[in-house]
């Protein structure tokens, strides 16, 4: 299981205030202890109330990568902030996200093959997010068939089916966990899958058990990754034992404190 | 035709036994084993940077229990290990001595710790390849004598033994302390076997200090389930898996030769051929076949199996793939 760190986002208040402020310091600490908690890519999100998002895309990037070595998910849709990024980035980045959208395509993915990065495909495109699994198949194979005009591999992309919130669009669940199962069989090698699981439980009351229960049933429908709150312990207890389950580990007494542990740094 | 290969992400770890002066043993070399990235001699889908190792078994009494045909080769040396140990490697070239203690279990000899330690000195000064030690196998009188005996081999870098998942912790602090790489043992069972690695790490020593022995049976005695096993530790390894990805030894000539098809005397089965070649090949084959499973060092009793797996393993090391 790919973990793709939610933390250093604009939305949040001290990420909001470090960003207005410049100050590094409570950046570099976010990204140490997602690091230390298992992340393998930092989602790094500017917020949508920055006067500057290239600048400031940039700053974030190089200030997390000043704290760690791990590699950064640049989350924005604005394309001059993502080049920014892109540009700031040491080692291989993940573009997060391009839509099905014909002209979002043409934009993005020739930057993802000039920086030779990872690219995550939502699977929405101009009419937006589709109601059911076989729509979000055909969008998730356009962006399949448009990254290989770009001489992108489908084994460089993070297709994200779209999970809406359960509290407001319940429907989507199944079509999403579905989608996940399709989405596998699209190319060889396959597309990789990834869901922005918080979003499931947004306005949600206990949203920590509603994001854990969505994460175990779409790693049985085969996700390879999520941008999530690796600080969650519970959270990241569900991955270790989703893993035994699936039997991608071999299982023991102690496999908890193993994952703990390994995740301690 | 295009070969379909499987590309792993993990790869098993190396661990060294022996010290050489320059790290404070007395070794005139060390051996490493494990370090492997795919299955056993799939040449064209990893490396196997070290080759598989061959110990040979001695004793520090006469072992009364081995058949004549066993007992033949060793005459001469039985009675005193040092001899015993320099004819297995001067003679029959094994990579590794392996000494069991069996004089120390209460239903033998019953000796001490202090006749182990002298034991272990005199083998020790008579070779330069790296030990093997293990206990005579009861945990009690194990535990007495061990701990003497990881202090009188101290600096050496042996493999010793056997833990296990009721009674591990006196070996582990011994190697610890004494700086000796340590025999895990589980009973056929991989859940424990990565348990153990667990429970021994927790105590600190190194997942680089561990070979695992999964357990075996010899050829008819259930050796399908402990290739299985076996395997099943390899992949496991070459999955990504940290805390299974050790090497593996495993006990041919003590399984093999505890077979009725090794014992049986000429007269007692004669429609099986002498008892001296077929002895030899039951090790060989259950050495073999456990070669394939992914054992990384294998110990020995009959130093013509002995002699013969060499050749097998260096034939299969260089073997060109035939591929069509």
């Amino acid at each position: 299981m790919i973990l793709i760190g939610e933390r250093i986002n604009g939305l949040f208040r001290d990420v909001g205030r470090a960003i207005a402020e410049r100050n590094p310091e409570p950046i570099h600490a976010l990204a140490v202890a997602q690091m230390r908690a298992g992340a393998h890519f930092l989602d790094v999100n500017t917020g949508p109330a920055v006067d500057d998002p290239e600048k400031v895309m940039g700053w974030l990037v190089r200030t997390v990568q000043e704290a760690v070595d791990t590699p950064v998910s640049i989350d924005t849709m604005n394309v001059k902030a993502l080049e920014a990024g892109l540009a700031a980035h040491k080692g291989r980045a993940l573009i997060n996200s391009t839509t099905g959208e014909r002209a979002r395509l043409d934009a993005i993915l020739p930057l993802a093959k000039q920086y030779g990065a990872q690219v995550i495909g939502l699977a929405m495109d101009e009419k937006g997010v589709p109601k059911d699994a076989n729509d979000r198949a055909a969008i998730a194979m356009e962006i399949v068939a448009a990254a290989d005009e770009y001489g992108i591999s489908p084994a460089d992309l993070y297709l994200d089916p779209l999970i809406l919130p359960v509290a407001v669009a319940q429907e989507h669940a199944p079509e999403v966990l579905e989608t996940l199962r399709q989405v596998r069989l699209l190319a060889d090698p396959p597309p990789r899958t990834v869901v922005g699981l918080s979003n499931v439980s947004q306005k949600s009351k206990n949203r920590s058990l509603v994001n854990r229960t969505f994460l175990a049933m779409a790693m049985a429908c085969g996700l390879d990754a999520a941008i999530l709150d690796v600080t969650d312990q519970d959270l990241m207890d569900v991955v270790a034992t989703a893993n035994i389950l699936l039997n991608k580990e071999v299982y023991c007494d102690s496999y908890l404190e193993v994952a703990r542990r390994a995740h301690a740094g | 035709m295009e070969l379909l290969k499987e590309n792993w992400t993990g790869k098993v770890r190396e661990v060294t036994v022996g010290a050489t002066p320059e790290r404070g043993g007395t070794r005139t070399h060390t051996v490493t084993v494990g370090g492997e990235t795919g299955l056993p001699f799939l040449h064209f889908e990893g490396v196997t940077p070290n080759p598989p190792r061959i110990a040979l078994e001695i004793w520090d009494t006469p072992p009364e229990e081995w058949p004549d045909v066993l007992r033949e080769p060793w005459a001469g040396v039985l009675s005193d290990p040092a001899a015993w140990a320099r004819k297995c490697v001067e003679e029959c070239g094994a990579d590794l001595v392996m000494l069991r203690l069996a004089s120390c279990d209460p239903d033998r000899g019953n000796t001490g710790p202090c006749e182990a330690q002298a034991v272990v000195k005199s083998v020790l000064s008579a070779v330069g390849v790296p030990l093997i030690i293990v206990g005579c196998g009861d945990p009690e009188k194990d535990n007495e004598v061990m701990p003497a005996v990881g202090e009188a081999a101290a600096g050496e870098n042996c493999l010793v033994g056997i833990a296990k998942q009721e009674n591990y912790k006196s070996l582990v602090a011994t190697c610890v302390v004494n700086g000796h790489n340590i025999i895990a043992q589980s009973p056929l069972d991989i859940n424990i076997a990565k348990q153990l690695n667990i429970l021994i790490t927790e105590m600190g020593l190194p997942p680089e200090r561990i070979v695992i022995d999964p357990m075996s049976g010899a050829l008819g005695y259930g050796i399908e389930y402990c290739y299985s096993i076996m395997e099943r530790v390899r992949l496991g390894s070459l999955q990504g898996d940290k805390m299974l990805a050790m090497p593996v030894i495993t006990f041919v000539g003590q399984e093999a030769w505890r077979a009725k098809e090794a014992r049986e005397p000429d007269e007692a089965a004669p429609g099986w051929g002498p008892q001296r070649a077929r002895g030899v090949a039951w090790e060989l084959v259950t050495a073999t076949t456990l070669l394939q499973a992914g054992a990384d060092i294998l110990v020995m009793r009959h130093p013509d199996a002995a002699r013969a797996l060499r050749r097998h393993i260096d034939e299969l090391l260089t073997r060109e793939e035939g591929v069509a």
